[in-house]
């Protein structure tokens, strides 16, 4: 170990002190185990992988009955349940309405890339496209950053931008919930509605489950 | 053949980079990392590509575990104090003093009924986690006891907000980026468990919906997606 070595005893009286040759050596075993110590207790008690969040605006309950909801032109609606996912385009239908349009049938899809965001991709054409138009004009500095913000909302809120509804059932996970609402935002949907299943839409998915 | 000669004494090995390498180390940990929070259950978070930190200053957060059981709590130790001062005056429970402090020093959450408040406080934090059943409860009506906590939290943590807002940026001074008013809002933040069943998770969103709080943040771990 290095230590600091010591002159033999007492040494002469009155004979002149020397100072001592060559270096000395301290013994730096404890501060090693303090150093150690310190290390392991900071290892243990940090956190690196700091969790993010999702930011997610859900509509006011109490809604103006007297305004009436804006035309959809190109909707989606998601039923999730326990791992699976089905959607179906524009509105419902039950068998034998009275519009005479034929009953909705559900479709299976699934979460991965392949699934949801495919078709998420091959509806939302209007907003990429308008996406990829203003990214242009920024990088060619014709818009600035503000305007580029305020004409992308606009033109996610417009009528031919793709609007999600996503209802779960009782038996849906969070994690599918979740991987749905990541999926839109991925997709740059503007307008995401987590609403209530009804009871028809439930009746039909339950049939889908057992298939 | 000849024999190895061995040296005498003690071998003296030089100890100065491996503590150099140690303190370097410890540097790192101590300047790079957070510390750690005592949480009060284990949250298996799903990912998402969200990018927002959580907000630490202004947080008011509903953990929902896998088996659907509800923990509440806020930052700020004064804000936690006084939050449970109401909670006590409306259910009339009363609670010593220790027990407060207790309470107020629990920043990872806490999941137990107001009756049973005075017990659940008395107990060791490691005996605290160990209890199967504890929640708040929660249910679709206008009015239940975690609807109380995120209302009274709501109210303590905008003035808490304000004071925050204007002692930091008194602090600031004159110079650097004016400070943002809103990000000294109360922030809602819900901790889902991924195996969670959503029906649970979606009750405490009514409850926030109930309160006209819309925006609500979902903890989600960060991984990468190519647009």
């Amino acid at each position: 170990m290095a230590e600091i070595v010591e002159s033999g005893g007492g040494g002469e009286k009155g004979g002149k002190k020397r100072p001592k040759k060559g270096s000395a050596r301290i013994d730096m075993t404890p501060m090693v185990d303090l150093g150690f110590l310190l290390l392991t207790f900071f290892v243990l008690t940090s956190t690196f992988a700091k969790p993010k969040v999702m930011s997610l605006t859900y509509p006011a309950k109490e809604i103006d009955k007297t305004v009436k909801p804006p035309k959809v032109k190109n909707g989606i609606t998601f039923l999730v349940s326990d791992d699976r996912v089905f959607y179906y385009k524009g509105e419902f239908y039950p068998v034998g309405n009275a519009d005479g349009k034929p009953a909705t049938q559900l479709i299976e899809t699934d979460f991965g890339p392949e699934g949801i965001r495919k078709i998420l991709k091959e509806n939302n054409t209007f907003v990429l496209n308008k996406i990829t138009e203003l990214k242009g004009k920024l990088d060619k500095k014709q818009i600035s950053d503000s305007i580029y913000k305020k004409e992308l909302i606009a033109a996610k809120g417009e009528s031919e931008a793709l609007k999600v509804l996503v209802k779960t059932d009782m038996k849906a996970k969070t994690r599918n919930f979740i991987d749905v609402i990541d999926e839109l935002y991925i997709a740059q949907i503007g307008v995401i509605a987590p609403v209530d299943i009804t009871k028809s839409e439930q009746a039909l998915l339950d049939e889908k489950l057992k298939q | 053949m000849a024999k190895l000669k061995l040296p005498k004494g003690s071998p003296s090995i030089d100890m100065t980079p491996m503590v150099d390498l140690a303190f370097l180390l410890v540097t790192f940990f101590m300047l790079a990392a957070d510390f750690r929070t005592d949480e009060v259950v284990k949250v298996e978070i799903p990912s998402s590509i969200g990018k927002d930190d959580i907000p630490q200053k202004t947080l008011v957060m509903v953990t929902v575990d896998t088996k659907g059981r509800v923990f509440f709590t806020c930052s700020g130790e004064e804000v936690r104090k006084k939050v449970l001062t109401q909670m006590m005056a409306k259910y009339k429970v009363p609670l010593s003093e220790e027990n407060i402090t207790t309470f107020s020093r629990m920043e990872g959450g806490f999941g137990c009924s107001m009756s049973e408040l005075p017990k659940y406080l008395s107990l060791e934090s490691e005996e605290r986690k160990n209890l199967p059943n504890a929640t708040i409860p929660v249910d679709t009506s206008a009015t239940n006891e975690l609807a109380d906590w995120i209302n009274f939290a709501n109210r303590e943590m905008l003035d808490y907000g304000k004071k925050k807002f204007e002692e930091e940026s008194a602090k600031q001074g004159k110079g650097g980026v004016p400070l943002k008013a809103d990000d000294f809002k109360p922030k809602f933040v819900l901790k889902a468990d991924m195996e969670a069943e959503y029906v649970k998770v979606k009750t405490v969103i009514e409850v926030f919906r109930n309160l006209k709080l819309n925006n609500l943040n979902f903890v989600t771990s960060q991984e990468a997606h190519q647009l």
